[in-house]
């Protein structure tokens, strides 16, 4: 289960709102496992069908991560025209094993889909998502 | 002195759940085979075809390895490779 604030699923939603027709990425980072501190990145591909972080900037965020002891709690990406269900590029890629992966579907301008996953393997479990105030 | 190697999460199971290990070579390609003579099965994971492997990043210090020689890149005592998997999808 994934139990992550309001706020922050606000932000994950307002960037992929603002990066729509294109794909958005980006991370939470914390500690334990509890999801704190937002950081959007760039989709380095800037595609509606594509995701990709942009090297060097994976490779500062991983290492400010590594010095404020945090891990990648949750990896988050959009999905533009279909469902925020993990495509099969998705899970060949998926490479962060104790990551939460959240999809957002923002194809409806009203409804907003906000599921999350766990991706080990090559096999996907979804799981339930806790809103916190 | 060697060359520290940082392997990401996905990969500690070829290091015994090391964070980083140490190895030497006078070039990346090099490396990578030391580091396969002492964690068996790590190189595949890094190299296809003999080149990078596109969605695994390895910087040298401060910088993406692609952008210097990919696995041809000199390194040296005292330098730290980091390896990451690029976070993508569709």
């Amino acid at each position: 289960m994934l139990s992550i604030s309001q706020e922050l699923v606000d932000k994950i939603v307002a960037h992929a709102r603002a990066d729509h027709p294109d794909e958005a990425c980006g991370v939470i980072a914390g500690r334990n496992g509890v999801p704190e501190r937002f950081i959007p990145m760039e989709n380095a591909e800037r595609s509606p069908t594509f995701y990709r972080f942009d090297s060097m900037e994976q490779f500062r965020v991983w290492r400010e991560m590594d010095e404020r002891d945090e891990e990648p709690v949750v990896i988050y990406h959009s999905h533009t025209a279909t469902e925020a269900y993990p495509s099969r590029t998705d899970v060949s890629y998926a490479s962060e094993p104790n990551a939460h992966y959240v999809l957002v579907s923002t194809r409806d301008e009203n409804e907003v889909e906000f599921r999350s996953y766990r991706i080990l393997d090559g096999e996907i479990s979804e799981e339930e998502v806790r809103f916190l105030p | 002195m060697a060359i520290e190697v940082r392997i990401p999460t996905i990969l500690r199971n070829y290091t015994d759940g090391a964070k980083a290990v140490s190895a030497e070579g006078a070039t990346l390609e090099e490396l990578i085979s030391n580091l396969e003579a002492a964690h068996p099965g790590i190189k595949e994971r890094l190299v296809d075809d003999g080149s990078l492997r596109r969605f695994v990043n390895v910087y040298l210090n401060d910088e993406d390895v692609r952008f210097l020689g990919g696995l041809g890149t000199p390194v040296a005592d005292g330098d730290t490779v980091t390896v990451l998997p690029a976070v993508a999808g569709g």
